[in-house]
């Protein structure tokens, strides 16, 4: 009986009942180069589909209203077009939010979920409001730009190679295991909502943590951190850094970069590039 | 399951589930009773956490005419009349039965091999050593009797003025078949939309899981089930729908009722802090959390999880330790929410008062009457 449900009952949650694109004229207006879609009772795929449609048609500045948990929106629009788009999304970005981007801006005025940026090769996303969990995930290139806080395992197994260096820079504080395996690339924590004299609420920050830098403006106690991480000093050359970022983060949300960089600032470095290499390696 | 089944049954099925549900849990503080529907489009805003093999409702108030009667739920396999017959026999040798009903479905809702669904009102009538016992705890017994010992027959729930309704498809589909929009209003609507992955989708397996009045929707996976299903085994519950989720209820039942722990201490039973962070606490505090991890050990629930549980006047969500699944709770006036994803809460409310994510294990305890809830907004994000 149970493995009769399996056969029979199984069902495509993700495709089911969703409409073709040719179907879904009426949720979108496309004028010039701008375009307007509501997303209200798209599913994803569908909304996805439109955005593609759009942008076939011409669009480059297109404004997304009424979304309520849409998953992957800006992966679709990747290297087809070969052209940049910029997206402005109203209300909350479902998981996955600018998947694999590469290239396109995204700007959120609302939350954004889980997985933001998941393996994000170039471009930019900038959430006016709070991150879910693993935000920029094994992100490779790009620049993600959170107002508030962020989750869990924000950062998690973030890279760099040559030239391709992603940037997160958070206004507010994390939840546990920041920075978890980090291989590469900046991280920086401004803590701007922070009461005084509090930490941030981030524990096991840098577990595992190999490369890469996290830059930490407000308190944080070396119990917070990870057995991989050391926490250190800034040098001229991380400031120079720091307000290069910082001052990109201020100019979108309309902050001051002085008040920000008035902050103390110390580094997260990993303590070892191999953490595990005595225990895998044979 | 037939009875061949139930012999190999250790053999054939895994003792974990692992599962990418989504989730949704409603409460009205004030008490004030309200229909199905935001319980059932916030779940329809997360269907992509399901896949069909399973949606159920958890809903408390339903019943003010016979709130002071156990309402029996139970589902008959095959839709077997004689199975029925036999339980009967069982019911009215220990309860009055005051009332029952085939509980009401859709005949234009085609579902996957629905089985036979019938409430039964009844008050116990316990007999010799039996009224030693109290009512919950001769009910509990007599549950545990007719889910281990009547092939084919399960009590789906056995609270008072509460009723869960489950089965398989997308819980959308499930609040068809039954009706819930049209025939039933409540104060608290838990929901839950499953993706079995390594346990059997069928009726039984559905979430809410229940005793008495406690309901579970979970998404994650107990793979500490084992430890946990032995130690329940002990006082008496019997694990027999073939999923993670059930120890879950039991387990409240057990601290929550006849030991009488709040949630409070029961959280850090569920999911207790690193011992490293015990290490840094105050004496008092860490003197609390290494007792409950001596005397409850075999409680504490490992792998990744999110559950929301409810009872009469309360309802509380709580995440593993180092949260592994996701949560969101929402507030507007005296609505209270809980979900897997913040849209799904957005979608049915979107004047939110306050949004916020608690620190995994850190519960959302909401209470009949009180503001409970904000005090998990500390450490949040």
């Amino acid at each position: 009986m149970a493995g009769l449900a399996l056969k029979v009952g199984l069902r495509d949650m993700f495709l089911e009942g969703s409409r073709h694109v040719s179907e879904l004229g009426g949720y979108a207006t496309v004028s010039g180069s701008e375009a307007w879609v509501d997303a209200l009772n798209l599913k994803h795929k569908e909304l996805n589909d439109l955005l593609r449609e759009v942008v076939s048609q011409g669009a480059r500045d297109i404004t997304v209203k009424n979304v309520f948990g849409q998953r992957y929106i800006g992966t679709r629009l990747n290297g087809i077009f070969g052209c940049k788009v910029n997206l402005s999304i109203f209300g909350t970005a479902g998981n996955d939010l600018g998947a694999f981007l590469n290239g396109q801006k995204l700007t959120i005025y609302g939350n954004a979920q889980d997985g933001v940026g998941n393996t994000m090769n170039e471009g930019e996303i900038i959430v006016h409001g709070k991150a879910g969990d693993v935000a920029a995930m094994s992100m490779r290139g790009g620049k993600i730009f959170i107002r508030n806080n962020v989750g869990y395992r924000t950062a998690i197994h973030m890279k760099e190679y040559n030239d391709k260096i992603p940037v997160l820079v958070i206004g507010g504080t994390a939840q546990d295991f920041f920075g978890e395996y980090m291989a590469g690339g900046i991280v920086i924590l401004l803590g701007l909502g922070l009461a005084e004299g509090k930490n941030h609420n981030a524990n096991y920050v840098g577990t595992g943590m190999h490369g890469g830098v996290i830059f930490v403006r407000g308190n944080i106690e070396k119990s917070q951190l990870g057995k991989d991480v050391g926490i250190y000093a800034t040098d001229d050359r991380d400031m120079e850094i720091v307000r290069q970022y910082s001052g990109e983060f201020a100019q979108r949300f309309g902050l001051d970069t002085e008040e920000i960089l008035q902050g103390q600032f110390r580094k997260i470095l990993p303590l070892s590039k191999r953490p595990y290499g005595s225990i895998y390696a044979y | 399951m037939a009875g061949y089944e139930r012999k190999n049954s250790e053999r054939y099925l895994p003792d974990q589930g692992r599962e990418a549900c989504g989730l949704f849990g409603v409460m009205n503080t004030s008490g004030k009773r309200f229909p199905g529907n935001v319980a059932i489009s916030a779940i329809k805003n997360i269907k992509v956490r399901g896949n069909g093999l399973g949606g159920g409702f958890a809903v408390y108030g339903i019943y003010p005419d016979y709130k002071d009667y156990y309402a029996l739920h139970i589902m008959f396999e095959n839709k077997r009349r004689e199975v029925k017959t036999v339980v009967e026999r069982y019911l009215t040798e220990n309860f009055n039965v005051a009332y029952d009903e085939q509980i009401p479905t859709n005949p234009q809702v085609s579902l996957f091999h629905p089985p036979l669904v019938w409430r039964y009102f009844v008050t116990p009538e316990k007999k010799g050593d039996e009224k030693d016992f109290s009512d919950d705890e001769f009910v509990v017994d007599k549950v545990m009797h007719i889910n281990t010992s009547i092939d084919d027959a399960y009590v789906f729930s056995s609270g008072k003025n509460m009723g869960v309704f489950k089965g398989v498809g997308f819980p959308d589909e499930i609040a068809d078949y039954f009706l819930l929009d049209k025939l039933y209003e409540g104060y608290i609507w838990t929901v839950h939309s499953r993706f079995p992955t390594n346990t059997p989708g069928w009726w039984g397996g559905a979430h809410p899981f229940s005793i008495l009045d406690w309901t579970v929707v979970h998404n994650g996976e107990i793979s500490s089930y084992g430890t946990n299903r032995r130690f329940l085994e002990m006082y008496g519950y019997y694990c027999t729908l073939y999923t993670d989720t059930e120890v879950m209820a039991y387990a409240v039942d057990f601290l929550m009722r006849r030991q009488g722990l709040p949630i409070e201490v029961v959280s850090k039973i569920f999911a207790p802090p690193m011992w490293d962070t015990i290490d840094q606490m105050r004496e008092k505090e860490k003197r609390l959390n290494t007792t409950l991890r001596m005397v409850y050990g075999p409680l504490l629930l490992n792998g990744p999880f999110t559950v929301i549980v409810a009872r009469h006047n309360e309802m509380f969500g709580i995440t593993d330790r180092i949260r592994l699944r996701p949560i969101t709770a929402g507030a507007k006036d005296d609505m209270v929410y809980l979900s897997s994803e913040e849209a799904a809460i957005r979608s049915v409310a979107p004047d939110l008062d306050f949004a916020w994510t608690p620190h995994g294990g850190n519960p959302v305890v909401v209470r009949m009457n009180s503001t409970d809830h904000l005090l998990s907004m500390d450490n949040s994000i």
